[in-house]
């Protein structure tokens, strides 16, 4: 029973996973890896039911803090990268290509 | 007896200090506020005048002991020690030791009072005296060091100073490239020196490797090796002390500032060469096959450049071919084992010439850097002083009768015809009537006739006293020095040599009186010859003649330079750009750029992988996580 919420956890992280490599739209990256800590969380607290343990609710409260303060963080970024380059195609912004 | 004995260690110590001293305030304030002349001038002249004075301590101190007991041992502290050997830095003071010191304190002092007039007005005057200073430190340490190794320590220390003087006038690329031509000859010279210390040290070296304990062994070196060791120390002679075939680089020398043409490359440096022939004597006096190399050697220079001298016009060079060639005479007397005659040589020549190079720069300054003779003439009333005084080394030098120059000169001629070295007698009295002619030659054409270069003649003037009061004591000096070693037949006992006795080994040849004094009246006749053939062909003034046939070969100094310059230096070069052109990039060099060429290849490589967008670098992190999770998971099971 219990590892449906896993297996549910699993596809949600590779839906992230897939979505970050896969869109080139910051805010949909964005929100990709945000889905990725969801699935994260899902998985801490299957665990925490499983071990009858309150840390993984704990830890999965901690991340829901973390991704608030990141998500405030990245939206700024996001609007300075718009900005930048009028647009947030994240295929124009390659200074790093070799 | 300790006390003073500590005194040896102080006296290349002041100007060695006065060196760090003056070239740490000149570093320091030459670009933002330049320090006066004044200053410059009087902390150079403190460090050789005490020098000069614990000189004279030094020497009555071993005046007073007798002569077999007359030698001190000051050992400033071990230098390095390997195994039982230890080399101390060590200093002594004996006869011959004392004797040089005594003139090169007093001579190197006169020449830096000279300078404080010679050079004023100089940008560098500070860097100047700096230099100077720093040579006479490392020319005490040779001429005191109780060793061979403390001996180089002093030898390469001139010769680094001799270089940056002789380049001291950088702006002119002539200058620098007659400082490396010194300092590079001077360096093969010095690998004979080097090789010939570590023969020495191999074969008797063991037991100490200063001159007293090489002394009490010096029996047991073999001919082979003895006669090696003599050959090679001889090469470093030849090469501080330009002889033959190393002589080239002196006259190029002059291209440095007067002063220390007078100091290093006439009084003091260059006569290393036959203080350490002398300094070896228990070597060499063993060897008469090595000394007689030696000896022709040094009378073959002597010829050569005395014929050189003859047909010079710049006023300096003639005095530096006048320098080598009675270099030679010096190593003609120690090759024939009359070493206190070189010494005694050495000695007056140290200040015959001085005073003629001090007189030449005086000249010099009067004609604002005139130095071809060709445009001087008339001088005489112009610059007295100069003139009476040049006049004195100019006799002293051409070997006149009462003057130093010809007892110190006679008694070399005499010892070689005394132990039998004919040929080098009648070479050496064939060079007394050369030296003559030149010498009389260029006091002609500089002070008497009428002047050639009228505008230079009406703006001519006496230097300032304090150049000219050093030339009056040189000139005392040049006059009367040969009193001091005063042979039998004047009444006199060779003091000089008897004062030089206990550190030298020397083999006293035996020749009749009237034998004596027919080669000195040989040599006073030979003399005059040259003086009045000079007199007849400039005394009264001469134009400058057009060089043909062996004129014009010994004006190019038989093309010597080229000479050398074809067989050695332009194959060095030949070599060099092999070296360069080919060996280097081709051979040596191909692995290292075999190993850049695979890095850059690589590199070529991996940059397909850096497409430059966020997301494949997270595929990148995703794949290497999971490879990573995939491993842990294998290990963990």
């Amino acid at each position: 029973m219990i590892q449906h919420y896993l297996i549910l956890s699993i596809i949600l992280f590779c839906l992230g996973i897939l979505g970050v490599i896969s869109r080139r739209n910051v805010f949909t990256v964005f929100m990709s890896i945000e889905l990725m800590l969801n699935a994260a969380n899902l998985a801490f607290i299957t665990f925490s039911r499983l071990h009858l343990s309150m840390d993984g609710q704990v830890l999965a409260l901690l991340v829901m803090a973390v991704a608030a303060a990141e998500a405030a963080l990245a939206l700024a970024v996001v609007i300075l990268l718009h900005k930048h380059k009028g647009n947030l195609d994240t295929n124009v912004f390659s200074l790093l290509k070799g | 007896m300790e006390h003073t004995a500590a005194y040896l260690g102080l006296i290349p110590l002041l100007p060695l200090t006065g060196a760090l001293v003056i070239g740490l305030l000149y570093m320091f304030t030459c670009t933002t506020n330049p320090l006066p002349e004044k200053l410059y001038g009087a902390l150079a002249c403190v460090g050789p005048l005490l020098s000069f004075f614990l000189a004279l301590v030094v020497f009555f101190h071993l005046k007073g002991l007798p002569p077999e007991e007359r030698f001190l041992v000051h050992n400033a502290y071990t230098w390095f020690a390997v195994g039982d050997l230890h080399i101390n830095m060590g200093f002594l003071a004996d006869p011959l030791s004392a004797l040089m010191l005594l003139f090169v304190t007093l001579i190197g002092s006169l020449i830096h009072i000279y300078s404080v007039g010679y050079m004023a007005e100089d940008k560098n005057y500070g860097k100047f005296f700096c230099y100077m200073n720093l040579f006479l430190g490392a020319m005490l340490i040779l001429v005191l060091g109780s060793g061979p190794v403390v001996m180089f320590v002093g030898w390469e220390g001139v010769g680094l100073c001799s270089y940056l003087l002789i380049s001291y006038f950088s702006e002119d690329t002539n200058n620098v490239l007659a400082g490396n031509k010194a300092f590079i000859v001077n360096r093969i010279g010095d690998l004979g020196f080097v090789l010939g210390m570590s023969v020495l040290f191999w074969a008797i070296g063991a037991s100490g490797f200063d001159y007293l304990s090489l002394r009490a062994n010096a029996h047991n070196l073999t001919p082979a090796i003895g006669i090696t060791v003599c050959l090679l120390l001889f090469v470093g002679a030849t090469g501080k002390s330009a002889q033959i075939p190393l002589y080239v680089w002196l006259p190029d020398a002059m291209a440095g500032p007067t002063p220390v043409s007078a100091l290093i490359h006439a009084a003091t440096m260059v006569t290393a060469g036959v203080y350490m022939v002398a300094r070896f004597s228990f070597i060499y006096a063993h060897f008469p096959i090595a000394g007689s190399v030696v000896a022709w050697v040094g009378i073959l220079t002597a010829l050569l450049a005395a014929i050189f001298g003859m047909f010079q016009k710049d006023i300096k060079k003639i005095l530096a071919y006048s320098t080598v060639s009675q270099l030679g005479y010096m190593f003609a007397a120690v090759g024939v084992t009359a070493y206190s005659a070189g010494i005694f040589h050495v000695f007056t020549h140290a200040f015959f010439k001085a005073l003629l190079f001090l007189g030449a720069g005086s000249v010099i300054y009067a004609l604002h850097h005139q130095q071809d003779i060709w445009k001087m003439g008339g001088l005489k009333d112009k610059l007295p002083r100069t003139y009476w005084t040049m006049l004195i080394g100019a006799l002293a030098l051409s070997g006149v009768p009462p003057f130093s120059g010809f007892f110190s000169k006679d008694e070399i001629l005499f010892s070689a015809l005394a132990t039998g070295h004919t040929g080098i007698w009648f070479i050496g009295v064939l060079v007394a009537g050369m030296t003559a002619y030149y010498t009389f030659r260029m006091i002609f054409l500089v002070f008497h006739g009428a002047p050639r270069d009228k505008e230079a003649f009406d703006h001519a003037h006496e230097p300032p006293a304090v150049m000219t009061i050093p030339l009056v004591i040189l000139a005392v000096g040049a006059a009367f020095a040969g009193v001091l070693n005063l042979p039998a037949i004047f009444g006199g006992s060779l003091n000089v040599s008897q004062w030089l006795e206990p550190s030298l080994v020397e083999h006293h040849g035996h020749a009749s009186i009237w034998l004596e004094i027919m080669a000195m009246l040989a040599s006073i006749g030979v003399v005059a010859c040259g003086v009045y053939i000079a007199y007849k062909k400039f005394g009264q003034g001469a134009e400058e003649p057009v060089f043909t046939g062996f004129a014009k070969i010994g004006y190019y100094k038989f093309y010597v330079d080229e000479i050398y310059n074809a067989v050695f230096v332009q194959p060095y070069k030949g070599f060099g750009s092999i070296i360069s052109r080919f060996l280097e990039p081709k051979v040596t060099d191909s692995g290292v750029k075999l190993s850049s060429w695979l890095y850059q290849k690589a590199g070529t490589a991996f940059k397909a992988l850096q497409v430059g967008y966020v997301r494949i670098y997270a595929l990148y992190m995703i794949i290497g996580l999971s490879l990573m999770s995939l491993f842990l998971s294998q290990t963990i099971n």
